[in-house]
């Protein structure tokens, strides 16, 4: 298979969401709503639930099923408040001493005059920033598209899982290709290259986990993909809350200092 | 090639790197020109160009003009400037001790090309990467300076860049001292892709630290300070300032009004902007720069206050 054609299975309009992991994986799900500063932003989900008996916070950049609810979820691109409940919703997490769960599928943090005005850059940057000290565990899991600095503010995490055929990248295939090339048109050429896939980024030791789907995508199979998201869980969540916080954070710490090569 | 579990940051790492030092030291001190050696070299540039163009009023300006800080006298725009120059302008005299100096970039993705374009840049900028880090004194106080160079593949953020910033704060934090950092950049390396987006968590984490650590981060924002690097290192100083009339945010231009189809306003994603929506605490001159910077840097570390 082409790498083009698992960009087009992360983005298929009928690719399972937030929700509906959220739903499957956890019980008693209560969706708690906006950042305390400007407003609530659809784009990003998020809210109480349990994982068996444990209680969980779960946050999620939502994309709609159809062009209504994609309009209200702008499709899946957050704006700065949504970046900021989905922190609010952490530190409520970090006080409360439960773990957090991140679904990412999201095209990119949105590019608007308003995201902007109410500085894009400065909510994802805090969210980098305060993530990478937060004194409980947290997991990311990404499900479609990881879309540069949108999808890593929710994914400084102590684990990043990717479905198989999700993509994690600097930007898209078409941002890149217009960028270097000045071609948009060369997008699947620059697919081939840029290392965005699930295989390619756990060979680059980016993230620990790649859950599998049905061949085709999860679209065709929910259960399948959505049992083994919460297997997984299940399994490494009591691990990282035996860690102590300060154990966490270094581990979590050095988990993103040792990226990089270089010569010197 | 697995990166996962490969960090420099162990505690043995450190004491090498504190190790070398004096090393570092000697060489530093040995490749910063002096004032005298800045004089002669722009006297031999102007040999050979005799002006520049002012982007913002189209006038010709002869360097000697634009003077040592680069400012248009026609419009008062400001030139960029070297990441040297900055720090010459802004570093006491003769106390800056270049960190990091031989880091170069590998290629992480083996993308094609790319060892070719670094060794391009290298020949034309004389650097060998988008940042200059060290230590110095400011206004008498010793500090943690870095500056980037928009002449080097638009001081896009690859594994050099975040390397050396996130030193720069590991060194702030275990020495005590502030850190003020220059920005200006295109946002990320392409090249190195995903390793370029893991710099933008991976600066992020070492502010962090040096910020638990107790220490002062001030954040100059020059131009242009945009995409992944205004999403990470440099949104997070204690203290924000910016350059008059510096391009600030995060999404390109064109992109939002390929987004929103239309057209925008001139004044968009300016440091004044910028500032008027609450995201820059001061914009400072050129000239003022370096006395703001160490009047802030003695509000914080004066002794005196509230006991700890």
């Amino acid at each position: 298979m082409k790498v083009y054609d698992q960009v087009k299975i992360a983005r298929d309009k009928d690719r399972p969401t937030a929700l509906d992991y959220i739903n499957h994986c956890f019980t008693d799900f209560i969706e708690l709503h906006g950042d305390r500063l400007f407003g609530d932003d659809g784009a990003v989900v998020g809210g109480l639930c349990r994982l068996g008996n444990m209680p969980v916070t779960v946050i999620g950049i939502q994309k709609g099923k159809d062009t209504k609810e994609n309009i209200m979820r702008n499709f899946g691109q957050a704006h700065p408040e949504g970046y900021r409940k989905a922190l609010r919703l952490m530190k409520q997490a970090e006080k409360f001493h439960r773990p957090v769960v991140c679904f990412v599928n999201t095209s990119g943090a949105y590019p608007g005059v308003g995201a902007e005005e109410r500085g894009q850059g400065e909510a994802i940057a805090k969210n980098l920033f305060e993530l990478s000290r937060l004194k409980t565990p947290i997991i990311s899991i990404i499900t479609g598209e990881g879309g540069s600095g949108g999808a890593i503010a929710l994914a400084t995490a102590d684990r990043v899982w990717m479905l198989e055929n999700s993509i994690y990248a600097v930007l898209s295939p078409e941002g890149f290709a217009s960028i270097l090339w000045k071609d948009g048109s060369r997008a699947e050429e620059a697919a081939e290259i840029m290392k965005i896939t699930a295989k390619d980024l756990f060979e680059l030791g980016v993230i620990e986990k790649v859950i599998d789907e049905v061949p085709g995508g999860a679209q065709l199979d929910f259960e399948f993909t959505a049992n083994l998201i919460k297997h997984s869980l299940t399994e490494e969540l009591p691990k990282l809350c035996a860690l102590s916080p300060d154990e966490l954070i270094e581990k979590r710490y050095n988990r993103f200092r040792g990226f990089g090569i270089y010569n010197e | 090639m697995a990166l996962f579990g490969k960090s420099k940051y162990t505690p043995l790492g450190l004491k090498i790197f504190k190790k070398k030092d004096d090393i570092i030291i000697k060489e530093a001190v040995q490749s910063a020109p002096s004032e005298n050696e800045t004089d002669v070299k722009e006297k031999s540039d102007k040999a050979v160009k005799v002006s520049i163009k002012c982007k913002g009023c189209g006038a010709e300006i002869s360097k000697k003009e634009a003077g040592k800080y680069k400012i248009c006298p026609k419009c008062g725009r400001y030139f960029r400037l070297s990441a040297k120059e900055r720090v010459f302008l802004t570093a006491d005299k003769g106390s800056f001790i270049e960190f990091d100096a031989d880091m170069t970039a590998a290629n992480p993705l083996n993308f094609p090309d790319y060892e070719e374009k670094i060794a391009e840049m290298q020949q034309k900028t004389g650097l060998k990467d988008a940042v200059v880090t060290g230590r110095c004194k400011i206004g008498g106080s010793d500090c943690v300076i870095g500056a980037m160079d928009s002449s080097f593949i638009m001081a896009s953020m690859g594994s050099v860049v975040g390397e050396k910033l996130a030193r720069a704060f590991e060194y702030a934090a275990e020495n005590k001292l502030p850190i003020v950092l220059f920005a200006a950049s295109g946002g990320a390396r392409m090249q190195e892709g995903i390793i370029s987006l893991m710099q933008m968590a991976k600066t992020s984490a070492a502010a962090a630290k040096c910020s638990e650590a107790g220490q002062l981060y001030i954040s100059v924002l020059t131009d242009p300070t945009t995409g992944g690097v205004t999403a990470s290192f440099a949104m997070l100083g204690d203290i924000i300032i910016s350059e008059p009339k510096a391009l600030v945010g995060f999404a390109g231009r064109r992109v939002i009004e390929g987004t929103i189809k239309q057209k925008l306003p001139d004044n968009f994603q300016t440091a004044e902007f910028q500032q008027e929506h609450g995201f820059i605490d001061l914009i400072v001159s050129r000239e003022e720069m370096p006395k703001m910077l160490s009047e802030l840097i003695k509000l914080h570390y004066d002794k005196g206050g509230v006991q700890q």
